[in-house]
């Protein structure tokens, strides 16, 4: 029976990609990916992961020597943030239109100007229509069990697509968790090998990445959008197979004390923890609140958004990023296009917030809240709020 | 030289225009080597190459400038395009030393 221990969130990541018995691993160090990257880098040196390590000299590299590895068959893992994602951002939807289930962890991290180091979802938001899996953890053990669940969802033949778990930076992956390493017989009854279908191999050939003319690219293109939202089917099944194996359970839209709450928050990832503190004390006060937190952000789940949110009357949605001259926070804007033609639908209220590392505390949650379910009774003017900014 | 031929282009399963985004290999991959062979790239042109075999002297430079590989030797030892694939980019015309070769107007 695996025993929890106090782990680093980046190196227990890097433990679970040792399970997994990944092949490949191609990464460029950057804050705060890199613990995860080293640790990965020490497993190989030191024989305790057989896979090949590949040193490459950019992000954009990384990702292109994950495809080509992925390609031939090779289970494959990168990390990356920030601009090192967007260094990677052409090559994303190619890992995505090619449907080469490459996993990548992604220590979620503000975006330049100005430089910043810390925490928020720009990066995540900016590749969003990349085409990849988005999954988002809010502590260590999630971290841990979705990197194992998403080798399981991407290689599966029903999806290939690659996989991205999207962790906050500093506020996960440099804080030290009690953490459940699951045993190396429980992941290998858990994930089988990976077999992709038509891998490159000289003696059957096939050509990957090829011309795609006008009559035929848009047949793709539907394809792939089919493909990715049948799966959210899988990626259900994965996680009650999870739940049933190891006895933790995860779901695409996860509530705290949303039972008969009239007004609704709804985070992602770390924050949501301090979000659950928050709701616990104001109900302890009596006040009808409750948490969403959303996991999987691609494929979107409107079937369990518009389930969660039916019997509230406000919903506030707290962005960590900004879409600049747009309707606010990508999250908010398509929480409200997903209730749009709800006949019984609550009042959506968007926060920015938690920008570039600012930590929002349990008081500031309590603020929001009652902030957001103010401004549901008055109206605003502002298509969107910025919380915290000092004027 | 070699005498160029032009392969037989195989029949695909179904026409360009009439496959469904079902019939699409994962990630669109090609699964059939050479298939290029079936990709008509002669409707891109909006000039012919017309050949006038009483000037040519079979020096074979058109031959070897295209850059589409169309151009093959016939029977007689002359040379002529493949309109199924020739883009009409003109430089056979242009590098003829016996201005045998003449861009006419694609009229349809």
């Amino acid at each position: 029976m695996a025993k929890r221990e106090g782990l680093e969130v980046s190196v227990a990541l890097g433990d679970a990609v040792k399970l997994a018995d990944t092949d490949v691993v191609a990464a460029y160090p950057i804050t705060p990916q890199t613990h995860i990257v080293e640790h990965l880098a020490e497993l190989v040196a030191d024989g305790d992961l057989k896979a090949a390590y590949i040193p490459v000299e950019s992000e954009h590299s990384a990702m292109s020597a994950c495809l080509g590895a992925s390609a031939i068959g090779a289970r494959t893992f990168t990390a990356t943030a920030s601009q090192g994602l967007e260094l990677m951002h052409e090559v994303l939807y190619i890992a995505s239109s090619m449907r080469l289930p490459v996993v990548m962890a992604v220590a979620n991290r503000a975006l330049s100007a100005p430089i910043s180091i810390w925490g928020d979802h720009s990066d995540a938001m900016a590749v969003r229509d990349t085409g990849w899996i988005q999954i988002f953890v809010e502590n260590g053990q999630e971290t841990v069990d979705n990197v194992i669940c998403a080798f399981r969802i991407g290689e599966d033949r029903r999806v290939l697509l690659p996989v991205m778990i999207h962790l906050d930076g500093f506020s996960l992956t440099h804080v030290i968790e009690p953490i459940i390493l699951p045993e190396q017989s429980e992941v290998d009854q858990f994930l089988p090998p990976f077999k992709y279908p038509l891998p490159l191999d000289p003696k059957k050939p096939v050509t990957m990445g090829a011309f795609g003319p006008p009559f035929i690219y848009t047949e793709v293109k539907w394809a792939q959008e089919v493909n990715l939202e049948a799966a959210k089917a899988v990626i259900l099944e994965c996680w009650q197979e999870f739940g049933k194996t190891f006895g933790r359970y995860y779901s695409p839209v996860e509530s705290h004390h949303s039972e008969g709450a009239k007004v609704l928050l709804l985070t992602m990832g770390s924050l949501s923890e301090t979000a659950m503190v928050a709701v616990d004390k104001m109900r302890g006060e009596g006040k009808e609140v409750g948490l969403l937190k959303l996991r999987l952000w691609r494929p979107f789940p409107f079937a369990e958004l518009r389930q969660a949110v039916k019997d509230a009357e406000v919903l506030i949605v707290l962005d960590r990023a900004l879409s600049f001259g747009g309707p606010g926070g990508p999250v908010c804007s398509e929480v409200k296009a997903a209730l749009y033609h709800e006949t019984k639908k609550p009042k959506v209220i968007g926060f920015v917030g938690g920008l570039g590392g600012r930590d929002i505390s349990m008081s500031g949650f309590e603020e929001m809240i009652n902030k957001g379910a103010e401004l549901a009774r008055t109206g605003s003017e502002r298509e969107f709020e910025i919380f915290g900014v000092r004027e | 030289m070699a005498k160029a031929k032009v392969k037989a282009i195989p029949k695909a399963k179904k026409a360009e225009g009439e496959l469904s985004w079902k019939d699409i290999e994962i990630g669109c991959f090609i699964t059939e080597p050479g298939n290029a062979i079936q990709f008509k790239t002669g409707d891109w042109k909006s000039r012919r190459p017309v050949f006038d075999f009483s000037k040519c002297n079979k020096c074979t430079l058109c031959y070897y400038y295209c850059p589409e590989g169309c151009i093959a030797e016939t029977p007689e030892g002359y040379f002529d395009t493949d309109l199924f694939y020739c883009k009409g980019c003109g430089i056979c015309a242009e590098e003829c030393p016996k201005d045998a070769i003449t861009m006419a107007e694609e009229e349809k």
